[in-house]
């Protein structure tokens, strides 16, 4: 939830153009994953700025606190203990959160007019008073972000902090992350950080390292390096190739409006026959044979 | 007006009463329905109380239509069986629709034509009673995986589509074949629209009268 206004994007459930004419760059936050040390200092910012605190949880055995992302828990740090070569133990801590898509599947499948807007600088926010708590955004969501609450049925989550990106500042995670692991800034710039960073990491000898942006719904505007990018899903199953999908694609795309139509259609038709055909009535002849059958009594 | 001799009963009280149930209940749930399928609609939600109580009262009404309609199908599925008569029905629909029907096969109580909606109607009622479940998010959609709750809703929008077309059809053949509402209305028919359009079903009434 934000307040700009000029440079929307994308609106969920609007057929004519949003307000658009002011372009802002489009910015990004990248995750380098190698660098994260688990601190969880990125989900204290998180729960500090957007001042949101979540009930005391349960351990589960792991690292992972809350469990899951939550409407008071926009971001969580998942914790994956891998091991690719025997003996070596790999700690794969990956900060999960709304990847504000180029291609929304939530703002997609959203059926309320302005519950989900897109701004030009890609970050993609819930506005929760026109949320009507369908849920369509998590059926839409390919990488199962949005949670909705408990308390009053609307959607939340990450708002890629749009309240301080508005006015110049970075998100709250970035700003605060000890290890530089979270930087944030334009698209560009973050891709062409992450390349020095893949590079520096396969000199290391991380020969897979490389730059998660799925192109598969446009690219994100959060992003990852991953030491391991050919096997995305090591990181606590992070997919490897998202999209959309062609339910969603199915039932949020032009067969709708088609359907409509077919429907208009089958009313008009209906209409147009008994237009042209007339009414369905009792013949001429077994009324005559009734009155003929009642006369004599 | 009860025993009117020129008129046979078609459809008793109960059965009207719970027909009509179930007609309010799809029109409530045709209109909330189309609130979430395209922004055209969404205007609709005005009608409920706006865009949440859409969210939260549509399941609702469509569990009331669920035992509505459910009631209906164990009242008329004998009654819907396919007869070799109804296939050759059937296969005189052409003819039917341009307005002649002085060669169709014989009509029991309900002809081929309205035996084939109630199994449409049955089948999409029961993608839509399944469905609905699975995207119901407020009891039932965290029982169910994702890729299961985006089929279910896709299902349950296709299903929708059909349903609501074949009850436009349904509303439109009533108006058509004039005298039918009254069937459904005071429950009683005129012996001659009887003989007319369900012959079969005439002859069985009026057997041994005489």
């Amino acid at each position: 939830m934000a307040l700009q206004s000029l440079d929307i994007r994308r609106r969920s459930a609007t057929t004519t153009p949003p307000p658009g004419v002011r372009q802002t760059t489009e910015v990004a936050k990248l995750i380098d994953v190698s660098k994260c040390i688990g601190c969880k200092a990125c989900q204290a910012a998180c729960m500090e700025w957007n001042d949101l605190r979540d009930d005391i949880g349960v351990t589960a055995g792991s690292y992972d606190n809350p469990r899951d992302l939550n409407e008071n828990a926009w971001t969580v740090m998942r914790f994956a203990e891998v091991e690719l070569e025997r003996g070596k133990l790999e700690w794969l801590i990956r900060k999960d959160g709304c990847m504000h898509c180029t291609d929304p599947g939530c703002l997609k499948a959203c059926p309320a007019p302005g519950a989900i807007i897109q701004y030009s600088n890609g970050i993609v926010d819930i506005h929760e008073e026109s949320c009507i708590g369908c849920g369509y955004c998590v059926t839409g969501c390919p990488f199962n972000i949005p949670r909705l609450s408990r308390k009053d049925g609307k959607a939340y989550k990450c708002t890629l902090c749009s309240d301080r990106v508005l006015v110049g500042l970075e998100p709250a995670c970035a700003k605060t992350c000890p290890t530089g692991a979270i930087v944030f800034g334009t698209k560009e710039d973050m891709i062409h950080h992450a390349g020095g960073r893949v590079a520096d990491l396969k000199r290391r000898g991380f020969a897979k390292a490389g730059i998660y942006d799925p192109q598969g719904v446009g690219g994100t505007h959060v992003i990852y390096v991953l030491q391991h990018a050919d096997q995305p899903g090591l990181y606590s199953g992070l997919p490897a190739d998202p999209s959309i999908g062609p339910a969603v694609t199915l039932w949020k795309g032009a067969a709708k409006p088609f359907a409509s139509f077919a429907l208009a259609m089958v009313a008009l038709g209906a209409f147009f026959h008994y237009v042209v055909k007339g009414p369905n009535e009792v013949s001429q002849e077994t009324e005559k044979e009734f009155e003929d059958e009642k006369r004599p009594r | 007006m009860k025993n009117d001799p020129d008129k046979i009963v078609r459809y008793t009280p109960y059965e009207r009463a719970n027909h009509w149930l179930s007609a309010l209940t799809f029109i409530l749930l045709a209109l909330s329905g189309l609130v979430f399928f395209h922004p055209a609609f969404y205007p609709l939600n005005q009608l409920f109380g706006g865009g949440v109580w859409v969210r939260i009262l549509h399941p609702f009404i469509g569990v009331l239509m669920t035992l509505s309609f459910g009631i209906m199908f164990l009242n008329y599925r004998k009654l819907n069986l396919m007869t070799p008569t109804d296939w050759q029905w059937l296969g005189h629909v052409k003819e039917m629709v341009e307005g002649d029907d002085r060669n169709m096969p014989e009509a029991g109580k309900f002809n081929g034509g309205q035996k084939v909606l109630f199994w449409m109607l049955v089948g999409s009622m029961l993608l839509l009673v399944l469905s609905g479940v699975v995207i119901w998010r407020a009891y039932f959609s965290f029982l169910f995986p994702a890729v299961v709750i985006r089929l279910a809703a896709v299902i349950h929008a296709i299903a929708a589509t059909i349903i609501i077309a074949l009850i436009i059809f349904h509303c439109y053949v009533a108006l058509w074949t004039k005298e039918s509402i009254n069937a459904m209305v005071s429950g009683q028919v005129r012996r001659a629209w009887a003989k007319q359009h369900h012959p079969g079903w005439y002859r069985q009434m009026t057997r041994g009268e005489k």
